[in-house]
């Protein structure tokens, strides 16, 4: 190593200090101290016990709640994951186009995405799925002609109530579609006219250039939206005011583990339910880069 | 002889380019319906927060409910702000002065508080360390870099309650320091990837320019590259000052005062106090909103501009 070199990894790890303090802090060093709780029994006022695999085992034989926060998580998870990416590909191939006051339509779609991680817009749902006054219900009167007392009743109802966060979550479709349209500005138009000197149609330009060039964005944004969704927890406590009711129907895993930790205080049980969350979050997005050969990388040679 | 038209040799291709045309006007005008529907659909719910917020207690609940109020209740905004009764006798003080009686003022300023300290924490920090990590070689760079990218696949679940012990035994609980203290390190790992891919889109010869005129790394950071990256460093601000004051979770688990809450605490507890009374909730709930709303379409072409490089290099 030269004196450069060496100026220059030394100024390097002296640039990386609050990052190093962090991996420390923050990160490395709470995941494993979880990692280690999860193996104890703690209320944080009386001393830390030992218990082995204790917790585990009571949560895998012995919580029915255990199983029914892991089964919402998935539900929700399953369903508001595949029609978002629908609907925000769909709206971002609609942005695509160039039509009159194009700026204020993505203005309008992604709006409600910036505000909507947020308490506010939890309340305003939880207005919205009112049984009897709600916006939802009187709509889908109108539309339908179904009396109001014959729809469904949301966030009342155990049938209704995850249907009803999903319906929540695709309003949120703004967010992604703003990466769809970025990912569709950068295919090349050149393909697009390769494609129609050889006579392709609009739907198999589709389906032979736009998605094949849009599929890396794809995958980047599946591993990013189950990571959040299984991530639940804001809209769920504002809008079941902590319980995750009705029945435990919307009780998700990081409600539960709120529970646990900040209402029970049992923090040993709460760190091993989180290091499951970790491992289903891990087990996911191996499995999709294990099942990525979908996934098409211009710069890479096909055989 | 004018060249203002070519006549076309071929009548035959002069119908393809008519048909052509044709068919783009009307895909257009198709286009043009399905999003002026999309956009009625998705501001549907702000104009029922919006029309609820100027109703009163008993027109709220009124089926088919009535879209534009008459008259127009505006006292219900004040009214929210200031609710009556929700810790009313309590006193708080902000840098040191005083003040009686606990409303949404006290909330707002307790998230700015965190959220402009954070946000300061997080451009420091973040696009500090993304220099690092794009422009000087050193090290260990390529592993570090990856783990980095690792720990945005651990959810802050894993992490929360560990960290609440550690800031606990720092008799740092019911204070701002968990929620400011970590923007100070780093701003997390997806600010450092957004920051890092944006220097990296930057042309390294200006660098060598500057240090062949004897910048050092810090200058080359801070008086070359970060003027160039405004458009990423107003991204990262945005996003942490939303973050922050939409955050929820982390402080529902600090803080514990009345006096220290934020909005999206104090809103929860309006909730829970006033669960029926719709239209103080949607008045409170859109103040609450209007300043993200606001930031967004000033930073909106930057930062649309800033996802863009994340998602694509």
């Amino acid at each position: 190593m030269t004196s450069a070199e060496r100026k220059e990894a030394i100024s390097a790890y002296v640039f990386l200090i609050p990052f190093f303090l962090w991996l420390v802090f923050i990160m490395g060093g709470p995941i494993l101290a979880a990692f280690f709780l999860s193996f104890c029994k703690w209320d944080i006022l009386t001393p830390i016990q030992f218990v082995g695999f204790d917790n585990y085992k009571e949560m895998f034989f012995n919580d029915p709640r255990f199983w029914k926060a892991l089964g919402n998580t998935t539900y929700f998870t399953a369903l508001s994951v595949l029609p978002g990416l629908v609907l925000s590909i769909v709206v971002a191939l609609l942005m695509n186009q160039k039509v009159k006051g194009i700026g204020i339509f993505r203005t309008l779609f992604y709006l409600p995405s910036v505000v909507g991680a947020g308490v506010a817009v939890a309340v305003l749902w939880k207005w919205i799925f009112n049984a009897d006054s709600g916006l939802l219900n009187y709509m889908i009167s109108v539309l339908t002609q179904i009396p109001i007392a014959d729809c469904p009743k949301w966030l009342a109802s155990e049938a209704w109530s995850k249907p009803a966060l999903v319906i929540m979550s695709l309003w949120g479709v703004g967010g992604s579609m703003i990466i769809y349209l970025a990912g569709l500005q950068g295919i090349p138009t050149t393909l697009y006219e390769a494609a129609e000197i050889d006579g392709a149609n609009r739907w198999q330009q589709f389906w032979t250039v736009t998605l094949p060039g849009l599929s890396p964005v794809i995958f980047f944004q599946l591993i990013i939206s189950i990571v959040g969704s299984f991530q639940i927890f804001t809209q769920v406590d504002v809008m079941t005011d902590g319980l995750g009711g009705p029945a435990d129907s919307t009780l998700v895993m990081v409600l539960y583990i709120y529970q646990k930790a900040f209402k029970y205080y049992q923090m040993g049980y709460a760190s091993a339910l989180s290091w499951v969350l970790f491992i289903v979050i891990m087990l996911a997005t191996w499995l999709q880069f294990k099942y990525s050969k979908w996934v098409y990388y211009e710069g890479e040679l096909r055989k | 002889m004018t060249t203002d038209t070519i006549p076309s040799p071929d009548a035959a291709v002069d119908g393809f380019w008519a048909s052509k045309r044709r068919t783009e006007k009307i895909t257009r005008i198709v286009v043009t319906i399905v999003l002026v529907l999309g956009a009625i659909t998705m501001m549907l719910p702000v104009i029922w927060m919006l029309s609820t917020s100027f109703k009163t207690r008993t027109d709220v609940f009124s089926v088919p409910p009535v879209w534009i109020p008459s008259p127009l209740h505006f006292e219900n905004y004040p009214a929210a702000w200031t609710v009556s009764g929700m810790y009313a006798g309590e006193d708080w003080d902000f840098l040191g002065i005083p003040f009686h009686g606990i409303t949404f003022t006290t909330y707002t300023l307790n998230t700015l508080t965190i959220a402009v300290l954070s946000c300061l924490g997080t451009t420091m920090t973040a696009s500090l360390v993304a220099f690092a990590f794009a422009r000087l070689r050193f090290p260990g760079r390529g592993p570090l870099f990856l783990l980095c990218l690792m720990t945005m696949m651990v959810p802050p679940q894993v992490t929360m309650i560990p960290t609440f012990i550690l800031f606990k035994t720092w008799h740092m609980y019911d204070t701002f320091y968990p929620l400011i203290l970590p923007a100070f390190l780093g701003g997390g790992a997806y600010n450092i990837f957004l920051m890092r891919q944006f220097f990296m889109s930057i042309p390294y010869e200006m660098d060598e320019a500057a240090k062949i005129d004897g910048c050092t790394n810090f200058g080359v950071f801070w008086r070359i590259l970060l003027p160039l990256c405004k458009p990423a460093l107003t991204t990262v601000s945005v996003f942490s000052f939303v973050y922050n004051w939409n955050d929820y979770l982390n402080p529902l688990i600090y803080l514990d005062s009345n006096s220290k809450k934020t909005l999206a605490l104090g809103l929860k507890n309006f909730v829970s106090l006033y669960g029926q009374d719709y239209h103080l909730l949607m008045a409170a709930s859109l103040l609450i909103s209007i300043p993200i709303a606001v930031m967004f379409l000033i930073g909106q072409r930057y930062f649309i501009q800033g996802i863009a490089t994340t998602g694509l290099k």
